[in-house]
């Protein structure tokens, strides 16, 4: 067997203990494995069971990929860990904040907003925060946008995805 | 129902008791005081007390490997805990199970630089299968008893506990074993069905099949090491063992064709490289045994028995790969062969034989014997000649070619009798290994085969086997050299001996008795039977110091960045087969 070389993104989902250290295992997995990391979300999602999901947006070899998976099952705390780019449709979410500063753009800098469906969250006399949700890709074409009309800082959350349909993970 | 309180370092020697540990190694500190006090006030548990922290976890290394139990470590904090990473690291890479327990600082003051604080569970968290920071007594007994069965299920490993002393002073409830379970980790040990049915099914297929088996094996128990043998002699297969395997099917097997790897035999080699099937049982497809990975058994379909699944499809693609555990899986396997009326194709497995045997005519293992100066490989031999009579013999390494040797020269009968550090190659494992090895089995002869370089990094321990009275033979082949090292400079690096003399070195028979051991020395072929016989007719610590060829080197070799079917097989191929730049960085 051999193994394709190109580098796919996957975006997967982990359960674990919401314990002390959990997320350094995690992150220190890659780091000390050489694993890519392009994005990671954490947060309780199951309090009552001291459950959090962590979503990790990652790119390999599908061999890689493999073991960036095993490696994250074998870590102790890790409940489930889902391949949502594998295991069918997914809906992947991820929010911006964006800060546009000065006079010139302002006019056009909302009617970029607009059609991007990103909302005014601050605004002064010479700046706004605009805050868009979206995938990435989007996020990424709006703050293109807002490059030429003052962007000046922008804070994402990363992504958080989930799978379509009625089964939970 | 009600707990029992009392206090966590009671609450620790409880659990120790009821996990059936009878031995413990350690060293006390400030952080760790409270243990040592509740240790003092009991008579279950032996302490073990080493001279450095590092001995610690090699010695309980030594004892886990030779017994099949885990190995129990206890330290304090900061420097403790430091020095005991890496045999953490050693046992991580070996699967061995290893709970250590290290005194930190009380909760209140970790995370502002207090005496002898330092991160142990950052620090740790890279080499253990899983670590634990206690901030409350109500959580140590629970977590102690999960530390156990994480050390010991699945791929075992080491497991750290680290325990703020005011968590040991604290009172908290004693919850039995029985009563923990933990709620995630639960590794999968039956293995699927319908894959071990193709996996026989392209055993029986097979025309020129190969078993691959490592320390796995070994670490599944005694049973699994019986059931491949049985599964040996049923398909009439050939069989090579990793450097962690040796053991598992006895060296004396005719269908055993000795280790394989970089310094493994021509004939395991060339049949892994010319097989058509690989079962690789419990074994991890390491870079010291693959060789060039492009290269590596391109016309083998491979089949892939593992308790870790992060293990299958690593380094090498396999065709089936199955998750549990080698005993679990082999039963199973045997099962089918029979159920099935499976037989291998005997003219084809008559034909790789012959293939084999031809391979073994090359006598790879050969070197020049002489009369004035004693052969390291001669020497592993005599001291194998002499020993195999007994079935009590445990050998231990350090790192390089001395342990190369012991494992090409050595033949080991049965399981559980070799301890090496194979995975993190740990220089000074052998001798707090061999320790904890005659300590788990008093009467046995015991044997530490090191080379005067790696002996040195943990010499200390000498002390702690002279206060225990283990009568460990430490049987030397000195060489004045880092062995290993300077082979690499004269094959790589143009002969330029960089940093690899060891000069000054201390005379091993004066520092024997200096430890309260016996020193022997041999400097001539003529002396070596003697000195060797004598090693073991004394019922005292001894240590043989072998005056060997400085200039031997190990062969033979699949020179870095090579591969299986490229063998060096002795000093006359080394001009012939000069190292590629790919392989100049390999290590």
């Amino acid at each position: 067997m051999s193994a394709p070389n190109n580098n796919q993104r996957h975006t997967i989902a982990v359960l674990v203990d919401n314990e002390p250290g959990v997320l350094a295992r995690v992150v220190g997995l890659f780091s000390g494995r050489g694993y890519n990391i392009e994005s990671l979300t954490v947060a309780e999602t199951k309090p009552e069971a001291g459950v959090s999901r962590i979503t990790i947006v990652t790119s390999g070899t599908i061999q890689i990929i493999e073991q960036i998976k095993n490696q994250l099952r074998r870590l102790v705390p890790v409940h489930t860990v889902s391949d949502l780019t594998i295991e069918g449709a997914h809906v992947e979410r991820e929010l911006a904040l964006v800060k546009v500063s000065g006079t010139a753009g302002r006019v056009e800098s909302l009617r970029i907003a607009d059609i991007f469906r990103a909302r005014v969250v601050d605004s002064t006399n010479e700046s706004f925060v605009f805050e868009i949700v979206g995938r990435p890709d989007k996020l990424e074409a709006f703050i293109k946008l807002m490059k030429p009309l003052g962007l000046v800082d922008v804070a994402r959350t990363g992504v958080v995805a989930i799978a379509r349909g009625p089964q939970a993970l | 129902m009600a707990y029992e309180e009392m206090t966590g370092a009671k609450i620790l020697v409880q659990a120790l008791i009821d996990q059936g540990i009878t031995d413990v190694f350690g060293y006390p500190g400030g952080a760790i005081l409270p243990v040592y006090d509740e240790l003092f006030q009991q008579n279950q548990i032996r302490h073990v007390l080493v001279r450095q922290e590092g001995g610690a976890v090699h010695g309980a290394e030594g004892y886990a490997r030779s017994t099949g139990k885990v190995g129990v470590v206890i330290v304090t904090s900061g420097p403790g805990s430091t020095n005991a990473v890496t045999g953490l690291a050693d046992a991580l890479m070996d699967s061995i199970p290893i709970v250590c327990f290290c005194g930190q600082v009380p909760t209140h003051l970790i995370g502002n630089d207090a005496f002898q604080e330092c991160d142990t569970t950052g620090i740790t968290r890279p080499c253990t299968k899983h670590n634990y920071l206690v901030k409350s007594t109500k959580d140590l007994a629970r977590t102690i008893h999960e530390a156990f069965y994480v050390a010991r299920s699945g791929r075992p490993g080491p497991v750290l506990i680290d325990l703020p002393k005011d968590v040991s002073l604290g009172l908290g409830p004693y919850i039995p074993p029985a009563d923990v379970v933990h709620k995630t980790y639960q590794p999968r040990v039956e293995g699927d069905r319908a894959l071990i049915e193709q996996a026989v099914a392209m055993m029986a297929e097979a025309k020129r099949p190969i078993f691959y088996c490592g320390g796995g094996v070994i670490n599944s128990g005694p049973r699994a090491s019986e059931l491949l043998t049985q599964f040996v002699n049923m398909t009439g297969f050939p069989v090579t063992l990793t450097l962690m395997g040796l053991g598992a099917v006895p060296a004396s097997h005719p269908q055993f064709l000795g280790m394989l790897g970089m310094h493994g035999t021509y004939e395991a080699n060339l049949a892994m490289h010319g097989s058509d099937l690989i079962i690789a049982i419990g074994s991890r497809f390491d870079d010291r045994v693959t060789g060039r990975l492009n290269a590596f058994a391109p016309n083998a379909k491979k089949i892939h028995i593992d308790v870790d699944p992060s293990s299958i499809n690593k380094n090498v693609l396999v065709d089936i790969g199955i998750v549990g555990d080698v005993t679990r899986v082999l039963e199973a396997m045997i099962e089918v062969w029979k159920a099935r009326g499976y037989k291998a194709d005997a003219a084809a497995l008559a034909d790789w034989r012959r293939q084999i045997e031809e391979w073994k005519g090359r006598n790879c293992l050969a070197y020049r014997h002489s009369d004035e100066i004693i052969k390291p490989q001669h020497a592993i031999k005599r001291l194998y000649e002499l020993t195999k009579h007994r079935e009590d013999v445990f050998i231990t390494t350090e790192v390089g070619q001395h342990q190369m040797w012991a494992a090409q020269f050595y033949g080991f009968e049965k399981p559980n009798h070799w301890m090496t550090s194979g995975g993190l190659g740990t220089m000074g494992y052998g001798l707090p290994a061999a320790m904890g090895v005659q300590l788990a089995h008093p009467d046995a002869l015991v044997i530490d085969i090191a080379g005067e370089a790696s002996i040195m990094m943990n010499i200390q321990e000498m002390s702690t086997i002279n206060q225990y009275r283990l009568p460990v033979k430490v049987f030397i082949l000195n060489n004045e050299y880092m062995g290993m090292v300077r082979q690499w400079q004269e094959l790589l690096h143009g002969g330029r001996y960089s940093q690899s003399y060891m000069s000054s070195l201390p005379d091993f028979v004066k520092l024997a008795d200096a430890f309260g051991a016996v020193g022997l020395r041999a400097e001539k072929p003529s002396e070596l039977d003697d000195v060797i016989k004598e090693m073991i007719s004394i019922d005292r610590t001894v240590i043989a110091d072998i005056r060997v060829d400085k200039a031997e080197n190990c062969f033979p070799m699949i020179p870095s960045g090579a591969a299986h079917n490229e063998m060096l097989l002795g000093p006359q191929d080394k001009a012939e087969q000069p190292i590629s730049e790919e392989g100049m960085v390999l290590v």
